[in-house]
């Protein structure tokens, strides 16, 4: 092992073509989106599902190796987590809201890799390679239960006459579960993956995660939100009445463990992966808003002098120079995290302070870059107020920053959650 | 390719500075601040270790090559066991590691072997001027060229072990740019304050005023000779290392208070499970994580001469100067009245952390 900073070749080509996609077909039609909300960007989810199935990269989970390596090629280190990292930042500098509505399974699809057996994968992930693009989403959050998932309502009732499940609840703030369970003909057939407990009793270790299809009986969106930012980014809410999916649509063992927490630990383990993935689309917006202030500054001729005792630096340039210390440190963490994850290292403190960091660093980059660009910063003759907007949902969803300060303080302490709560 | 683990011989030059550090650095540190000197013993085994002399290649006496990267990963392990015993230790490489970046063939030959060959002698360097507006880009310390000569006239503090020193660098404004000179201690005009310096913290470390009034040195002391030599790859590899150290620092003093709140009680849990405390701790943690990153970085860019690595070791340097004292001054006040005792160790942390400001041009990796 080394220590190295090097952006390996696969990385660097693939970035210079998604620099491409992120500057002509979401920077072209960022405003539009942000000010139509709910619209649809179908020019950019068909050409995302169809460069996708071209080149297999851009599912939240990386597929696994199908063909045995040659023993005598000398084997390459897997970078899968660090080039969807990429991927995801470059996109998110593109437009943080559209990059939500690229097709491919996002969350949903993650939770099937992570949590389901090879012939549920097979039937649940086919779809994504098809004719047109398909959504998938998950269902975690519900009125009364977001980063305290022990207090989920939703349940799962097995009817042992039918050998089916029996589903019931409400799920709210579901990323793209419009475009998942909605039909529309440009799009494929989609599903959810909700959470519910099959055991209410069991706590944690009776939550499992069922996939219910796109037109399945009893499933309703009842509501599109609207958002502060990430506009075109649909999130519903759905009702779940007596909605009624075959036995194998469970996710992980059937029956409960109470001791292990197996079936709740499964979803925790999705977010380990996922979390610093979040992170990295929180940093892409970040560096957009830093981006513009500096092109800004070098239109009026302002220069930041690195290398300045930060006495005789001027407000600006300290503003600047704090930004690109935050920028750069919490992008290096997002790297570290995903190569950790590439490398079968368990990342789950560095997956969390990553999410952490790039909380911080998302909204702190932005609030500082409007207030430093005065009226040009609050127009909306520029993108840097939607960044602002846009920016804010980084340190909330997928655990909000105090979750994830209290998961690196558990890690830190070595405390359990009963002893950290 | 993206990589985070220290490569084996990085790993047991790790080991043996973490061993130094904890077994013998921490241990004298708080006596060593308290009577102001450090026991000389330290000072040679520290030297012995061999971390600068692993930094040097074999035709200047040396048993390695330069790197920035394990000079920040050796630098970090050691100020976990103490700041003012690493730079002591670490002294020599002031006058050594700018000759080695930026000196000529003969220079590196005449200079370096008698340094690193030998037992540890406290052959310094002199860039910090006692102004508050300090800038290492813009010194008041003046050389003018004199015929075969430069003339060299200002003043400087901050310099350690000056008032033993074989010989030193000094930096000095040559036509509006910095550059660094060998000034051997015999030379006339120069002196030396009686009296070691006063700081906040360091008090183990002798640091003194070295004031030269009309000093001449032949040309051939200026680094890199006639043409001179860049300045900037000198600073860059002092703001990595102080990034390092401040790095190491702030490791200490998480430790030490995250330590103490899992066994102090408080209303009949650990102060540690309370959450105000425990989110201290983990943004301490993450702060330092991210100036890590930061400072590998830059290192790794020094190392392969990257365009920006002048960039990347300043704003490593900044944010460290932050970081080291947002989490030493949290240490302190997860501690509380304890934290404000000398008796332990964490406000001696606190001192340390303020300084990493000032500190430009007294640690080089």
């Amino acid at each position: 092992m080394t220590i190295e900073f090097e952006t390996p070749k696969p990385i660097a080509q693939q970035q210079y073509v998604l620099k491409t996609v992120a500057e002509n077909m979401m920077r072209s039609v960022s405003r539009e989106m942000d000010e139509n909300e709910h619209a649809i960007p179908y020019g950019y989810i068909e050409f995302m599902h169809a460069a996708m199935k071209a080149t297999g990269a851009g599912s939240l989970a990386p597929k696994e190796e199908k063909k045995e390596e040659d023993a005598n090629k000398p084997k390459r280190p897997p970078i899968g987590y660090q080039m969807l990292a990429h991927m995801l930042e470059m996109l998110a500098w593109g437009d943080v809201g559209m990059y939500l509505v690229t097709p491919g399974g996002g969350l949903g699809a993650a939770a099937v890799q992570a949590a389901a057996t090879p012939e549920q994968k097979q039937k649940f992930l086919a779809r994504f390679a098809g004719e047109k693009p398909t959504f998938a989403a998950m269902c975690m959050t519900e009125p009364g239960a977001g980063s305290d998932t022990s207090a989920i309502k939703t349940t799962a009732v097995l009817d042992e006459k039918t050998n089916e499940w029996v589903i019931n609840g409400e799920k709210i703030f579901v990323t793209a579960g419009h475009k998942s369970m909605v039909p529309n003909d440009q799009f494929g057939k989609g599903f959810i993956v909700v959470w519910a407990s099959i055991d209410p009793s069991a706590g944690r270790a009776g939550m499992r995660g069922f996939v219910i299809e796109q037109g399945t009986p009893g499933v309703t969106v009842t509501k599109l939100e609207h958002k502060m930012g990430i506009r075109a980014s649909d999130t519903a809410a759905i009702s779940l009445v007596d909605v009624r999916v075959p036995f194998d649509h469970v996710l992980g063992s059937p029956t409960v463990e109470k001791q292990t927490e197996k079936g709740f630990k499964k979803a925790m383990a999705t977010f380990d992966a996922t979390r610093p993935l979040v992170a990295a689309t929180g940093i892409g917006v970040a560096r957009a808003a830093l981006e513009f202030v500096k092109e800004k500054l070098a239109e009026n001729g302002i220069e930041i002098r690195y290398g300045l005792p930060c006495n005789q630096l001027t407000s600006i340039e300290r503003d600047v120079i704090d930004m690109e210390v935050m920028l750069r440190a919490g992008w290096l963490m997002v790297i570290k995290a995903v190569w950790m994850a590439d490398n079968s290292k368990p990342n789950a403190l560095e997956s969390s302070m990553s999410k952490v960091k790039a909380g911080d660093v998302t909204t702190k980059i932005t609030q500082k870059a409007v207030e430093l660009m005065g009226p040009l910063g609050y127009s909306r003759e520029f993108l840097l107020e939607k960044w602002f907007r846009d920016a804010k949902i980084t340190d909330i969803y997928e655990g909000t920053g105090q979750i994830n300060r209290l998961i690196v303080a558990r890690q830190i302490l070595g405390y359990s959650g009963a002893e950290l709560r | 390719m993206y990589s985070f683990e220290p490569n084996e011989e990085q790993q047991m030059l790790i080991d043996a500075v973490s061993r130094f550090a904890v077994n013998d650095l921490r241990p004298v540190a708080h006596d060593a601040e308290e009577e102001g000197k450090l026991p000389p013993k330290i000072i040679s085994k520290g030297w012995e270790m061999g971390v600068l002399q692993a930094s040097i290649p074999e035709a200047y006496g040396g048993f390695g090559e330069h790197s920035a990267v394990t000079g920040v990963l050796a630098a970090e392990e050691m100020a976990y066991g103490d700041l003012a015993g690493t730079l002591a230790v670490m002294t020599p490489s002031l006058f050594v590691l700018p000759i080695l970046l930026a000196g000529t063939e003969e220079q590196k030959k005449q200079y370096i072997p008698p340094v690193i060959e030998a037992d540890w002698q406290p052959y310094t360097a002199a860039l910090i001027e006692y102004a508050f507006d300090f800038n290492a880009l813009e010194l008041r310390t003046t050389a003018v060229a004199d015929g075969g000569d430069y003339v060299l006239n200002g003043e400087k503090t901050f310099v350690p072990y000056a008032k033993d020193a074989p010989a030193m660098i000094v930096y000095a404004n040559l036509d509006g740019q910095t550059q660094a000179f060998i000034v051997p201690k015999t030379v006339a005009g120069l002196s030396v304050g009686e009296e070691a310096e006063k700081w906040m913290s360091l008090k183990a470390l002798p640091t003194y005023r070295v004031k030269l009034e009309n000093v001449r040195i032949p040309k051939a002391n200026r680094l890199g000779g006639e043409a001179g030599h860049d300045v900037k790859p000198i600073l860059a590899a002092s703001w990595v290392a102080l990034a390092a150290l401040a790095v190491g620092v702030a490791r200490a003093a998480f430790e030490y208070s995250r330590d103490y709140a899992k066994e102090r009680e408080v209303f009949g849990v650990k102060v540690a499970q309370k959450q105000a405390i425990a989110f201290f701790l983990a943004e301490m943690a993450t702060e330092i994580e991210a100036i890590r990153m930061l400072t590998w970085e830059a290192a790794w860019k020094l190392d392969t001469g990257a365009e920006d690595g002048y960039k990347a070791a300043y704003l490593a340097y900044m944010g460290a100067v932050d970081m080291a004292m947002m989490v030493t001054d949290r240490a302190v006040q997860i501690l509380g009245g304890y934290g404000y005792i000398r008796e332990y160790p964490v406000e001696m942390w606190m001192r340390n952390g303020r300084g990493f400001a000032s500190f430009t041009g007294l640690a080089i990796v």
